[in-house]
C-alpha cells in the first residue's frame, strides 16, 4: 500500500498492473509515442458486410482474455453490449475484458457472464447494479474507472489495448461511413466511440439502418472501418435520448441555481467570448437558464457551449449567445437534431474534449463548468462514483476532465440528502482533486476554494453567503447529525483512475 | 412607528412539515409566517406546535423575522399555540380572523401575561392582525390602533371573499375597496400594509401584475405560498436605479440645507424638503437591502442632528 497526495491508501499493483499514486493534477508528462495498430488494405470489391454479430465476432478474431469496446452514447437504451456478450459467451469465448465508454444500469444483464467468467474485468466504470455487487463483494472482477478524457488517453497511449470494437452506428452505409444523425436509434454525436474507431485493432460497426453509400456528414469514415453488420435493433429510443429536461421547480433547487449563476456573474468571466458546460440535470439547466437571461441583458456573445448537450444549449446557440456547440455527447431530441443541420453545433471526439496528453483538449478553454457531487469534503475533493453506503454506483464522466481545465468549477448540490449532509470530513471516495474545484453551491451558503480569494471578496461585497467550507459542514451537521462512518474491508474492489493514469483512490469492499 | 423594518416578502410556512421547517434559514424572504392554522389538518394540531417549537429553539443564527400564525383564539387551539410556542421566541403572531379590535386586545393581554412569565420585555412579541372578512375590513381602523404590538396590517382575499360570497379574480378588481381601507387604516397609524397572497405557483406574470399593483396601491409587501415568488415580488419592489440616483441626491442636498441652517433646499429646481427627505430615505433602504447601495442611510441624515 502507498499513500498517494490526498492521503488515499493505494494498492502497489491491480489487475496485473502496477499503479501510479495520484500527485497532483497537471505534472504528470507522459513519454512515448501514440499506440500504433497493423496496417490494413481493402481491394476494390472486397464486401465488409457481414450477415450476423457472431459472423463478425468470428471474422474480428476475439480470442480468450481480449478486449473488447461499445460506446454509452446509446445510454440506458444500449442492447448491443449485452447481446454481443451473450454471443461470446455463445461462442465459448472466456476472460473477456470490457472496455466500453460507460456500462449502465441496463447492461445489469451481463452480471450472470461475469460469474461464470466470460467477462473478466471492466477497463470503464460502471453505473448501477454492477458496482453495487461488486462492492458487496458478490462480483469478483477488477473495475478500473476513468474519466472520459482518460479512456481517450488511455486507449491513445495503449495502456489499454481495445482488441475489438464494436461500433454501434444509428446510420451506416455498407463501407462503414457512420454518424448517428438518424435512423430509429439515433443517438447525435458518436463522440467516444471516435478513440475506439482510430485505435482499435479491429473496428466493426453494428447498425439496424444500413443506408446507400455513402453516408454524409461522415462521423467516422469507412477508412478506420474493418467490418458492417446490421441487426434488428441497436437499442430503445425512448430511452436513448430523454425527452428534454425541465428546469428544476424545487425551491431549493432553484436557490442553489440562483446562488451559480450569481458566482458565474461575480467571476468577471460572463463577458464576451464566455465558454460554459452544465450537465443535464434540473439545477444545472436552471443555472444555465438564469445565464442565459444574464447574457441577453449584458448583450453577450459567448463564444462556445461544451460537453453532453441538452435543447436548452441548442437555443442559446440558436439565439446567438454561443458561436459554437463542442458537443461529445447529446443528453436529447433536439441536440441530436441541431447537430445534424447546423454546422455550428460541432461534433468531437473524447480525445479533443479531454484528454490531457493531447496538444490541449476542448476542456483546456472552458471559462465556467457546473458539476454535481454526491459528496464534498473540507478540503473540496469531490466523490461522485460511490454513494453513501459506500456501494461504487456512478461512473466519473467528464467530471474530473472539465475541473481541471476550466477556470471556474461550480459543485452544485443540495446540502442534504436522503437525510445526509452534503459536506464531510473526508469523502468516502475521491473522484476529483479538491485544487480544482472552486466553488461548492448549497442552498445554505458558498464555500470559496482559498485557490480564488479575489472571487470570494467580490461575492462578501455581494452580500451573498459566503461561508468557510468547514461552518458550513457545521451549520448542515446541526440539521442532520454527523453520520457514522462506513465500514470497509480492505478488499479493494475498484480503482479510480484520475485523467493522467495516476491513481486517485481504491473501492473497497463494504462490510455488511 | 416602530423600528423601519424591511417587509417585502412574508412567506408561509406549514408547521407540520419538517422538510420545509428545516429550509426556513436558506430563502432570503424577509418574513417567514410559519402556519399553524389552515395548512395543518385537525389532528396534527398538537404535533405540529412542538414541532414548530424545537424548531425554532435550534434555529439560533435567526436571519429573518420569524412570525407564527396561531389558530383564531375562538378555537380550542388557539390559547395553547401561544403556550407552546412563545417560549421558543418567535418575533410575533399572526392573527387570523382578527375582525374586531377587542380580538387584537385580547391576544395583546395574553402576550403581555406571556411576558411577564418568560422574562422577556413588555412588548417583545408583535402583533399582525390578518384583515380577511367584510367585519375586518370595516374595522381596519380600530384594529390598526387597538395595540401598540401592531407593525402592519395584512390583508387576506382568500377569507375575505368567501365572506363576501364573491369569486377571487386575476385582475382583483372586487378587492380594490377592500385594499384600500385596510391601506388607509395603515397609513394613518405609521404602519405598514401587507397584501395578500397570490395561489397560483405557476403563474409568475400574474403574480407580477398583482403585486405591481399593490405596489401602486402603497403596499410594501406581499405574503407569500411558495419560496418561487420570492423573486418576483423583490423584483417589483425594488426600486428603479434612477429613483436609487435621485434619492442619493436629495440626501446629498438636505445634508447641504442643514450645514446651512436651513430644512429646505431646491433641487433641480424642485423643493426638497422633510416629506421628500423621508422618501428618499425609503428607497434607499430598500436599495441597500437589495445590494445597490453600499451602506444603510442613517437617521442622522434623514431627521437631522438632534
Amino acid at each position: 500500500m502507498a499513500l498517494n497526495s490526498l492521503g488515499r491508501e493505494i494498492p502497489e499493483s491491480y489487475a496485473g498492473r502496477k499503479l501510479v499514486p495520484y500527485g497532483d493534477p497537471y505534472s504528470i508528462t507522459p513519454s512515448g509515442k501514440v499506440a500504433a495498430r497493423r496496417l490494413r488494405r481493402v481491394n476494390p470489391g472486397a464486401s465488409k458486410l457481414l450477415s450476423s454479430l457472431r459472423e463478425a465476432i468470428e471474422a474480428s478474431g476475439l480470442k480468450d482474455g481480449m478486449t473488447i469496446a461499445t460506446h454509452h452514447s446509446l445510454r440506458n437504451g444500449d442492447f448491443l453490449l449485452n447481446r454481443l456478450v451473450a454471443e461470446i459467451a455463445g461462442m465459448g469465448i472466456r476472460g473477456i475484458w470490457i472496455a466500453s465508454s460507460s456500462v449502465h444500469p441496463v447492461h445489469a444483464e451481463i452480471i450472470p457472464h461475469i460469474k461464470s467468467g466470460v467477462i473478466a474485468g471492466f477497463h470503464c466504470g460502471v453505473n448501477g447494479l454492477i458496482g453495487e455487487m461488486a462492492s458487496r463483494g458478490e462480483l469478483s472482477c477488477p473495475i478500473v474507472v476513468r474519466t472520459h478524457g482518460g479512456r481517450a488517453r488511455a486507449i491513445m497511449e495503449g495502456s489499454v489495448q481495445v482488441d475489438v470494437a464494436f461500433i454501434a452506428a444509428p446510420c451506416c452505409d455498407e463501407y462503414g461511413n457512420m454518424n448517428g444523425y438518424s435512423g430509429p436509434s439515433a443517438c447525435g454525436s458518436l463522440g467516444y466511440a471516435q478513440t475506439d474507431a482510430l485505435h482499435a485493432a479491429c473496428v466493426v460497426a453494428v447498425t439496424d439502418n444500413l443506408v446507400p453509400f455513402p453516408v454524409v456528414p461522415v462521423s467516422i469514415p469507412q477508412t478506420l472501418v474493418d467490418y458492417v453488420v446490421t441487426v434488428d435493433r441497436l437499442g430503445d429510443p425512448a430511452k436513448i435520448v430523454s425527452t428534454t429536461t425541465r428546469i428544476t421547480t424545487d425551491p431549493v433547487g432553484l436557490q442553489i441555481a440562483s446562488f451559480a449563476s450569481q458566482v458565474i456573474e461575480a467571476s468577471g468571466l460572463l463577458k464576451d467570448g464566455f465558454s460554459f458546460q452544465t450537465g443535464s440535470g434540473g439545477i444545472s439547466l436552471a443555472v444555465s437558464d438564469k445565464v442565459r437571461g444574464a447574457m441577453h441583458r449584458g448583450n453577450i456573445k459567448g463564444s462556445f457551449g461544451c460537453g453532453g448537450i441538452t435543447g436548452y444549449f441548442v437555443e442559446m446557440l440558436e439565439e446567438g449567445l454561443f458561436g459554437a456547440l463542442m458537443d461529445v455527447q447529446c443528453f436529447d431530441q433536439e441536440a441530436v437534431k441541431s447537430i445534424a443541420r447546423n454546422r455550428a453545433h460541432q461534433e468531437i471526439g473524447a480525445d479533443m474534449y479531454a484528454n490531457p496528453f493531447n496538444a490541449g483538449a476542448v476542456v483546456n478553454r472552458l471559462d465556467c463548468v457546473i458539476l454535481g457531487a454526491t459528496e464534498v469534503d473540507t478540503s473540496f475533493n469531490v466523490n461522485v462514483n460511490t454513494e453513501s453506503n459506500g456501494y461504487l454506483l456512478h461512473n466519473t464522466g467528464g467530471h474530473s476532465d472539465t475541473a481541471a481545465g476550466a477556470k471556474l468549477s461550480i459543485i452544485v448540490a443540495p446540502s442534504i440528502r436522503g437525510r445526509l449532509p452534503i459536506v464531510r470530513d473526508r469523502v468516502t471516495t475521491v473522484t476529483t482533486p479538491g485544487e480544482t474545484i472552486g466553488v461548492v453551491v448549497t442552498e445554505r451558503g458558498i464555500a470559496v476554494n482559498d485557490r480564488h480569494p479575489e472571487l470570494k471578496e467580490e461575492l462578501i461585497r455581494r452580500k451573498l453567503p459566503v461561508k468557510e467550507i468547514g461552518e458550513l459542514q457545521r451549520e448542515i451537521c446541526r440539521v442532520t447529525g454527523t453520520p457514522r462512518p462506513l465500514q470497509f474491508e480492505d478488499q479493494v474492489v475498484a480503482v479510480i483512475e484520475y485523467r493522467d493514469g495516476s491513481i486517485i483512490d481504491a473501492v473497497r469492499r463494504v462490510k455488511e | 412607528m416602530a423600528d423601519y423594518k424591511l417587509r417585502r416578502s412574508l412567506l408561509y410556512v406549514p408547521g407540520n412539515m419538517p422538510s420545509m421547517l428545516q429550509n426556513i434559514p436558506i430563502f432570503n424572504c424577509d418574513s417567514v409566517i410559519i402556519d399553524l392554522e389552515d395548512a395543518v389538518p385537525l389532528s396534527e394540531k398538537d404535533a405540529a406546535r412542538h414541532l414548530v417549537k424545537r424548531f425554532l429553539m435550534q434555529y439560533t443564527d435567526r436571519n429573518k423575522e420569524l412570525l407564527v400564525r396561531i389558530n383564531p383564539l375562538d378555537t380550542r387551539w388557539g390559547y395553547e399555540d401561544l403556550k407552546v410556542v412563545l417560549p421558543a421566541m418567535p418575533d410575533g403572531i399572526r392573527l387570523p380572523k382578527a375582525d374586531t379590535p377587542e380580538i387584537v386586545e385580547r391576544l395583546d393581554t395574553l402576550l403581555t401575561e406571556f411576558e411577564e412569565e418568560l422574562e422577556v420585555e413588555i412588548g417583545r412579541f408583535g402583533i399582525l392582525p390578518s384583515l380577511e372578512s367584510a367585519l375586518g375590513v370595516i374595522n381596519a381602523v380600530g384594529i390598526a390602533r387597538s395595540s401598540q404590538r401592531i407593525f402592519a396590517l395584512a390583508f387576506g382575499a382568500e377569507d375575505y371573499t368567501a365572506s363576501m360570497e364573491i369569486e377571487r379574480s386575476r385582475g382583483g378588481e372586487e378587492l380594490f375597496n377592500a385594499r384600500t381601507r385596510v391601506l388607509w387604516a395603515a397609513k394613518a397609524n405609521g404602519i405598514q400594509a401587507l397584501d395578500t397572497i397570490f395561489a397560483d405557483v405557476g403563474d409568475m406574470e400574474g403574480l407580477r401584475a398583482e403585486t405591481e399593483l399593490a405596489k401602486r396601491l402603497g403596499y410594501t409587501g406581499k405574503c407569500l405560498v411558495n419560496p418561487r415568488q420570492i423573486e418576483v415580488v423583490h423584483e417589483v419592489f425594488a426600486p428603479k436605479q434612477h429613483e436609487v440616483d435621485y434619492a442619493l441626491q436629495v440626501i446629498e442636498a438636505i445634508k447641504r440645507a442643514r450645514q446651512l441652517g436651513t430644512g429646505v433646499i431646491s433641487l433641480g429646481g424642485k423643493m426638497v424638503d422633510a416629506p421628500v427627505v423621508k422618501r428618499a430615505a425609503r428607497v434607499l433602504r430598500t436599495a441597500y437591502a437589495h445590494g445597490m447601495v453600499d451602506t444603510l442611510i442613517d437617521e442622522e441624515a434623514i431627521h437631522g442632528a438632534q
